[in-house]
């Protein structure tokens, strides 16, 4: 066996640190190589593949109808997104109909867990900056507390509190009460109000806006060139949102702005995302003020997954999760189980940015930056 | 000229169904193809860059989209399946870097003048591409270690 | 027979301050808990969990102790000593009744602000020897910030040494009978909010904890170190954060002095966990801050009006013929 030469990439002065994939910061298994010269950052490598479960391959082996479940753990944190993008792209696929009941009640939950989801960005941003024996454990007890009144609500309307599986390919799995639904708005109007509580702790405070001003400025080229999606696009000043540019669902009867920021710093993604939470709040009003009547369902109940077949065809579909837009490329060929099925997740786009906007900045620098762009792990490596 | 065959093809598109989705490309005009949607039509976002191990051979489609318009569109090309290589986008569209890296990873194709060419979701041993249709799906899961073990070990 | 009744004292001073700094875990870990709407200690000493820190000592000794292979071995078994011992140094020179304090020395004071120093050492060392690239990054990081926050922690300390014109603790607090020294009108609540964030940053409290930054560096100094060297680190710290507390009640609010119906030496530990309060309700609120905008803090806006308040308070004794 002959001795490999390791050739090592960095210059004399330089610490070539390993952040990850055990790490409390990395926002999972997230290798992040990072080469220092005193605290300064002179290149930062993501390696990623750890949480790598072959998703796409395992699609091409099961039907259509069995797949829905599956990519709510790909995001696991916006499980409803990943599950709502597949069945919105199987639909336009086989122009399968949806009724505007069961369109709007996926909506709603699309918007309660959108919610959620920015809670526990901004409850672990806390910790990546404040330390978990600090100010920033202080913030996430906050968020969690927050997002439990959600996951209650969603423990009552679908019986578990977070992967619900609440998406079917032509519609929802689970009806709504009156109860429920004002319940949903008394929960949007509690959302609201604790933002102000939230920035009190954050933006209000010196020591938060001295951590994210100006750190890891995405200029609007860049963002355009890596394609970066979601709020780390719109806090670089462009005002594209999947929601409102190629609605789905119940979007294209709903009125919502798309809060947008140009300083494309660490502050404006942090801005972004609160604004975001008030207007799905907003959502979530006018879903319940003015939710159809009819059936949620209208598809022949099949009793084999094998009997829904889709025409030889080829769909990009996309939707807005929390982190971005994920988009579904299938490839139909006729038979039950999809041919080739690729998922463009929105971490993974969203984390290639790293290499670019890393160098210059300090060690903690890096940390916030990271935790602006919000990455899942489960939904870069699928 | 590759210019005339996109323009031709947006026209078609702009009045075809919804669900034709671009334009089919020989492998040598795709990169003179994106740099025009991307200068002079105003495709300048990046969104995906996908493999299909189809039937004839491995198809590459890359998507972008013009954000004044909000039209997407995808460029596909076809490359035979014993020894697929392709010219890279990584220095057109920065996000194209890791999208690549995938296909090189799971699908086997090269890319000329790629700046990273690793794999990048399977261990950088690891032997074989998983998303081809002929991989053996029969074999015990797990990693599979570049060397075979030594022949005393049973 | 004076031998003798050092002996005494300093076995008394040392109990009832290692059973604080016990408590004093307790205590933050109960306020912090509140703080966040949790509830803290509970099951240990239902209900209200007031053994905990019996059953984190008796955890952390029968733990495995590990040294790294390439650490220095000297080093590394020595720094936690070098870090919990200077922190008890500091009780013997705080006075608990009137003119009794374990060392009465003519300059008391500034043998505690040396001693305190030194167990900044220990935890330099710890960061040194453990050959690891985080525990490197969180001694530099510490330097920089100790070497540069002493000097507003000292300047704004003189001040009350200044207004009494000596530099002996007892003297200190003998002076302030009247009124303790943070109610001086101005120059008395600068100095005592200049010592007082100087204080954090020398004690790695948050704002200023990015020594040991979990989120970027995973526990830093003390990452390689288990069992009872981790213990020792963990009372070390808190021993020489009460050990500054005494000092920051003794100097500024005016030590064992209060109305009678209490014993003075209680009035001195009300001050002292009064003080610890207050840095436990400011850590467990903020983010922290970078290490370049730590050390900007300091020599921009804390040194300049440490010396203005020193300077300001030299005019004064002088104009005012001194303290008293």
């Amino acid at each position: 066996m002959t001795e490999e030469i390791r050739v090592v990439d960095r210059e004399l002065g330089e610490l070539a640190l390993n952040m990850g994939p055990q790490h409390p910061s990395t926002h999972g298994v997230l290798h992040l190589k990072v080469h220092l010269r005193g605290e300064t950052v002179v290149k930062a490598i993501p390696g990623i593949g750890y949480l790598h479960r072959g998703v796409e391959k395992l699609s091409e082996n099961l039907a259509y109808e069995q797949l829905a479940p599956i990519f709510e753990r790909n995001d696991y944190l916006g499980p409803t997104a990943n599950s709502l993008g597949y069945v919105v792209a199987v639909e336009r696929l086989g122009g399968f109909e949806v009724p505007r009941r069961g369109a709007w009640l996926r909506t709603l939950v699309a918007e309660l867990q959108r919610i959620a989801s920015h809670l526990v960005w901004l409850g672990t941003l806390g910790l990546d900056l404040g330390g978990a024996l600090g100010g920033g454990t202080t913030l996430y007890m906050y968020c969690f507390r927050e997002r439990e009144k959600i996951l209650d609500y969603m423990e009552e309307l679908t019986g578990t509190r977070f992967h619900t599986n609440f998406n079917l390919i032509g519609g929802a799995r689970y009806d709504i009460t009156p109860e429920l639904a004002a319940k949903a708005v008394d929960l949007a109007n509690q959302m609201e109000a604790c933002l102000g509580e939230m920035r009190n702790m954050t933006s209000a405070t010196a020591m938060f806006r001295g951590r994210v001003e100006g750190i890891g400025v995405i200029p609007r080229d860049l963002a355009l060139s890596v394609g970066v999606t979601g709020p780390v696009l719109r806090a670089s000043g462009v005002k594209f949102d999947v929601r409102k540019d190629a609605p789905y669902d119940a979007y294209p009867d709903l009125q919502f702005d798309i809060p947008t920021r140009t300083e494309g710093d660490a502050l404006a993604r942090f801005e972004v995302r609160m604004d975001e939470i008030a207007e799905s709040a907003k959502l979530v009003r006018q879903l319940v003020e003015g939710l159809p009547d009819g059936p949620i369902f209208t598809r022949k109940p099949i009793k084999n997954p094998k009997g829904l077949k889709v025409k030889p065809n080829e769909v990009y579909a996309a939707v807005e999760s929390p982190r971005g837009e994920l988009g579904f490329y299938i490839v139909a060929d006729g038979t039950f189980k999809p041919y080739r099925l690729k998922i463009n997740a929105p971490s993974f786009c969203n984390l290639q940015v790293i290499p670019h906007i890393a160098p210059g900045l300090l060690l903690a620098d890096v940390i916030a930056t990271l935790g602006s762009l919000d990455p899942v792990l489960g939904d870069v490596d699928r | 000229m590759p210019e005339a065959n996109v323009q031709e093809a947006l026209m078609l598109r702009h009045q075809a169904t919804e669900t034709a989705l671009g334009v089919e490309l020989p492998p040598a005009e795709l990169l003179e193809a994106l740099r025009a949607l991307r200068d002079a039509h105003g495709y300048r976002f990046y969104i995906v860059t996908t493999g299909i191990d189809g039937t004839e051979g491995i198809e590459i489609v890359h998507g972008l989209r013009n954000l004044e318009t909000g039209d997407d569109f995808f460029v596909k090309v076809l490359l035979p399946k014993d020894d697929p290589e392709l010219d890279s986008a990584a220095f057109l569209f920065a996000g194209a870097e890791w999208h690549e890296r995938e296909i090189l990873d799971l699908f086997g194709v090269r890319f000329r003048s790629h700046p990273d060419p690793r794999r990048i979701l399977m261990p950088d041993e690891y032997e074989g591409h998983p998303l081809l249709k002929d991989f053996p799906m029969d074999t015990p899961w797990g990693y599979r270690p570049a060397a075979p073990e030594s022949e005393t070990d049973g | 027979m004076n031998w003798l009744l050092t002996l005494l004292l300093s076995i008394a001073v040392l109990g009832v301050a290692m059973t604080c700094v016990a408590y004093l875990t307790w205590l933050e870990r109960k306020i912090a808990a509140r703080m966040q709407n949790r509830i803290g200690p509970f099951w240990v000493g239902y209900p209200h969990g007031w053994l905990q820190p019996l059953a984190d000592v008796a955890k952390l000794i029968i733990k495995e102790d590990i040294t790294p292979k390439n650490a220095d071995r000297v080093l590394f078994n020595l720094a936690p000593v070098m870090m919990v011992v200077p922190s008890l140094i500091g009780f013997a020179f705080i006075p608990f009744a009137a003119g009794l304090a374990v060392v009465d020395h003519p300059y008391s004071f500034l043998l505690f602000l040396a001693f305190a120093s030194l167990a900044l050492l220990g935890v330099f060392a710890a960061g040194w020897s453990s050959n690891n690239k985080y525990a490197l990054i969180s001694s530099l990081r510490m330097v920089a910030m100790a070497v540069s926050y002493e000097i507003p922690l000292l300047l704004s300390l003189l001040v009350p040494a200044v207004l009494v014109g000596s530099f002996r603790l007892t003297e200190i607090v003998e002076a302030q009978q009247g009124m303790p020294f943070i109610l001086y009108p101005g120059i008395g609540q600068v100095a005592f909010v200049v010592f007082f964030i100087a204080m954090l940053a020398e004690l790695n409290k948050a704002p200023f904890d990015l020594v040991e930054a979990e989120s970027e560096l995973v526990a830093a100094y003390n990452v390689e170190y288990t069992g009872m060297k981790f213990a020792l680190f963990y009372a070390g710290e808190y021993a020489h954060t009460f050990a500054v507390c005494g000092l920051a009640a003794t100097v500024f609010l005016g030590g064992y002095n209060g109305p009678a119906f209490l014993p003075g030496a209680v009035w001195l530990l009300l001050k002292m966990v009064g003080i610890f309060v207050l840095i436990l309700w400011i850590r467990w609120s903020f983010m922290r801050v970078r290490i370049d905008q730590a050390l900007m803090i300091n020599w921009k806006i804390l040194f300049p009006i440490a010396l203005l308040n020193l300077v300001a308070a030299a005019w004064w004794v002088v104009r005012s013929g001194g303290a008293g």
